[in-house]
């Protein structure tokens, strides 16, 4: 597996992650069902405001499983910003990764790689994590 | 009373596939022992030690069921059922 997806939508996740420093930052990119093509950004709240977790206030996150399926969408990237440590799946990040289907974004905005990010894909499923190649596109 | 019960994908494995089922009951509670009967191994995932999960969402209609007296919440005709697993992590 691979992700493909567009700069700009980098940018704009990688921007949040500034933004929401030294809180974790999270969000979805949707794409229409079966597609796999990560197309439009949303950005969410992390209800935990914490530099060590992050969680979608249930309440939104009821909200944006329904309007997926009023979309006719699928949630194809979760992401979220590790502000210390890189961009690889925590032990929680592991243990609570409920969506098989997704492709699972961690980005880090650690001090000692400044002023370079890390952007980088995964698959979680049962407990297993793959790294795949991601593709920026123009 | 038959209600219906949104599954979500994780959980799907357990309800050969099916996106929603029909329980029955009249508390959470009761659903869920309900669904265990029908789809063995599905009450092990939504509970822990007598209580719902903590990185699972259960909802009411629109309502989180944390909010509505959680395994007694009670469950009317016409009710659905949505279930999530939190999108969480550190």
């Amino acid at each position: 597996m691979t992700l493909e997806i567009s700069q700009k939508i980098v940018d704009a996740i990688l921007e949040q992650s500034r933004a929401e420093y030294p809180d974790e930052c999270c969000g979805v990119v949707l794409g229409p069902v079966g597609a796999d093509k990560a197309l439009r950004l949303k950005p969410m709240i992390n209800s935990a405001h914490s530099p060590t977790f992050y969680e979608f206030d249930p309440k939104d996150l009821l909200a944006l499983y329904r309007e997926v399926d009023d979309n006719d969408e699928e949630i194809v990237v979760i992401y979220h910003s590790h502000t210390e440590t890189e961009a690889y799946p925590s032990r929680t990040d592991i243990a609570y990764a409920g969506e098989p289907g997704a492709h699972y974004v961690l980005v880090s905005t650690r001090k000692e790689i400044a002023p370079a990010t890390e952007f980088r894909s995964y698959r979680i499923i049962d407990g297993v994590v793959t790294e795949e190649p991601v593709v920026i596109t123009a | 009373m038959t209600i219906e019960v949104r599954i979500p994908t994780i959980l799907r494995p357990y309800t050969k596939d099916q996106k929603a089922v029909s329980a029955e009951g009249a508390t959470l509670s009761a659903v869920i022992t309900n669904l265990d009967s029908n789809y063995a191994g599905l009450g092990e995932r939504l509970l822990e030690n007598g209580a719902l999960r903590r990185f699972i969402n259960v909802y009411i209609n629109d309502e989180d069921v944390r909010f509505l007296g959680g395994l007694e919440a009670p469950i009317k005709d016409g009710d659905s059922i949505t279930i999530l697993p939190a999108v969480a992590g550190g």
